[in-house]
């Protein structure tokens, strides 16, 4: 039987009929795409920046939340130091419970060569770190050597380029994976470097000097809790221990994250849901108009020989055809609209944004395209049922 | 091979005083054999549509059966009296029957497309020649008069090649020469090509074109006497 030769003319010749068609289920498609991509975008940026942060606790100086927002440092690459004795690591170390410590120190930068924005630099301790070591590792076999970078991905410096920050030479020697975070436009560096660095701003007048006097400053310190231990106590412990230094879990920081994501998602889910019902109501209004017109055509196929389930397949066949362009369609103008855009939608929602892998979004279109697909021939069922149905002396002579 | 009409009626439902249903066609028994014109004359609403659909598998009857040889039309399931309705009965019906989406060939060669038979379009062209529409092959049928519309259904069922050949008015909106045309070519279906050829007419021109006459009236059928 060949139904789709038939099927294709079918909606070849009636472009206005298939292209009304089709725009709904690109319609559909483009929804369910678009909407399941940014929310899994979210859900792997929220991922991400939890296993960067790697951290039960982080150690701040308590000016640091009137300074700054260092939330704002890591979910939108805010740039902006703050500073506080080296000593805080060996005294949080005294607290029980903490497992582990790994200090951190900020640098904003002036004006890199690499770059036409302000850049936070990132000085790490290799022998301690257990954050941003293991993401640095995946990129990077040897060590972060001195007066060595790892520069973010959304960092535009090449491996083996030498960029210059506070007039030093720092040879990038790798590009690190997306994270979505403000940590993808961060650059990495071990304590000489940063101790560079900070001489080098410190030439500029850019001072990082604390009331101490103390030329041996960190910014942050990355706190591991003992496994069965409570947190919450931890913090509180460190938070009594420690003058002048605010603990924060690093799950408090995320909740707000997490709850933001969830309305989003939240909202997303609504209106996909919303676009879909009223999507199905119009498509099925239409394949039922549609049932009349064609009633004769219908009845005239049946005439020379055509029998009910050759009806049904071929009005399945042509519902299931717009959907599958449709789909199409809806799905590429959703990966455009998505790949051309994601840097706006990022800045525009505030929230860790991880485009999915490549194999996730190819399962997520050909899913999507599938569903229309199934949606379109589904909501025309119905019509291809009475189409089959079709008397052909009735039809004709009711359409004469 | 014989198409017998056992005993067949039709009944559809009309609510009235004296009854909620009404014979469209009465009990009657009819037999057509191939190689005969058969030529049913009556008055519009006499049931003659409806018999034709009763004889053709597209309406299945009240009471009494038809049978295709031994085969009982209205027993087979639905693939299988569609099949047999391609390969064995073509309908010339009154109305206006073409896919709109479809060209006028394509419109043709539907029944052959249907089930993936070989298409005859050296003998299409040679009918589209015969009834003056070549020209218009490859035309949709909205670009058609009502005249070319009935010579397209008229050529569909001819290479058709069925053994049992059903037309309803086939020359209601044809002039004088399309109308001897279409008449002679359904007598030489029947004579040349052996099949049973049935007109449904009120015309008096088809008159001379039958092997038989018949005549129906208030859903009854009789011999047509002058």
């Amino acid at each position: 039987m060949k139904m789709l030769p038939l099927s294709v003319k079918n909606l070849t010749r009636k472009p206005g009929r298939t292209a009304a068609l089709t725009l709904l289920t690109a319609f559909l498609a483009l929804s369910v795409f678009g909407g399941s991509v940014v929310v899994l975008s979210l859900r792997a940026g929220l991922q991400s920046l939890e296993a960067r942060l790697g951290a039960d606790i982080i150690l701040v100086p308590s000016e640091a939340q009137s300074k700054v927002s260092f939330q704002n440092m890591f979910l939108q690459g805010t740039t902006g130091a703050f500073y506080m004795d080296s000593s805080v690591q060996e005294k949080a170390m005294e607290v029980p419970g903490v497992e582990k410590v790994a200090p951190q120190t900020f640098l904003a930068s002036l004006k890199a060569d690499c770059c036409s924005i302000k850049i936070q630099v990132i000085g790490i301790d290799p022998a301690r770190d257990f954050t941003v070591q293991p993401w640095i590792a995946r990129s990077l076999t040897g060590e972060l050597g001195d007066m060595d970078v790892a520069v973010g991905c959304k960092v535009e410096a090449e491996i083996g380029e030498i960029i210059r920050i506070y007039e030093q030479r720092c040879k990038v020697v790798a590009r690190l994976e997306a994270t979505g975070t403000g940590l993808d436009t961060a650059v990495y560096c071990n304590m000489n470097t940063m101790n560079t660095l900070l001489a080098a701003a410190e030439a500029k007048g850019i001072s990082h000097k604390i009331a101490s006097g103390d030329d041996s400053v960190i910014s942050a310190v990355y706190v591991k809790v003992k496994d069965g231990v409570d947190i919450d106590r931890v913090n509180s412990a460190l938070t009594g221990h420690l003058r002048k230094v605010t603990a924060v879990r690093t799950r408090s920081m995320i909740t707000g994250v997490s709850d933001s994501l969830a309305g989003i998602s939240r909202t997303v889910t609504v209106m996909i849901v919303v676009i879909w019902v009223l999507a199905l109501i119009i498509l099925l209004l239409v394949y039922l108009m549609i049932v009349r017109e064609r009633a004769r055509e219908f009845a005239v196929l049946r005439l020379v020989g055509a029998s009910r389930s050759m009806l049904s397949r071929m009005a399945l066949l042509e519902s299931a055809l717009c959907g599958l362009t449709g789909g199409i369609a809806g799905v590429a103008l959703a990966a455009i609209g998505i790949f051309s855009f994601s840097a706006l939608i990022e800045s525009s929602l505030g929230l860790p944004y991880l485009t999915p892998a490549f194999s996730t979004m190819l399962a997520l279109a050909a899913g999507a395209v599938l569903l229309s697909a199934a949606v379109s021939a589904l909501a025309s069922a119905f019509a291809a049922r009475r189409l089959s149905r079709v008397n052909p002396g009735t039809a004709l002579r009711e359409g004469n | 091979m014989k198409l017998i009409a056992d005993n067949i009626s039709k009944t559809f439902f009309r609510d009235t005083a004296s009854s909620n249903y009404f014979y469209a066609v009465s009990p009657l028994s009819l037999e057509l054999s191939p190689g005969t014109v058969t030529v049913l004359m009556g008055r519009s609403g006499s049931g003659k549509t409806t018999l034709l659909n009763l004889l053709s598998g597209l309406l299945e009857p009240t009471e009494g059966k038809v049978f295709l040889d031994d085969t009982d039309l209205y027993s087979l399931n639905d693939g299988e009296l569609s099949r047999l309705r391609n390969e064995k009965i073509g309908v010339i019906p009154q109305a206006r029957s073409v896919v709109d989406t479809l060209t006028v060939m394509e419109n043709i060669l539907l029944p052959a497309a249907l089930y993936g038979k070989p298409e005859a379009a050296e003998e299409v062209r040679q009918w589209m020649d015969t009834f003056e529409i070549a020209h218009l092959a490859g035309a949709m049928p909205r670009e058609l008069s009502g005249g070319e519309l009935r010579r397209v259904a008229i050529i569909r069922a001819i290479v058709q090649h069925p053994v049992f050949l059903f037309a309803d008015e086939p020359t209601g909106d044809l002039d004088d020469e399309n109308t001897e045309k279409v008449l002679s070519a359904l007598r030489a279906c029947a004579h040349e090509q052996h099949m049973a050829v049935l007109i449904v007419t009120h015309e008096n021109d088809a008159v001379k074109y039958a092997d038989r006459l018949l005549k129906m009236e208030k859903g009854q059928l009789s011999p047509k006497t002058n």
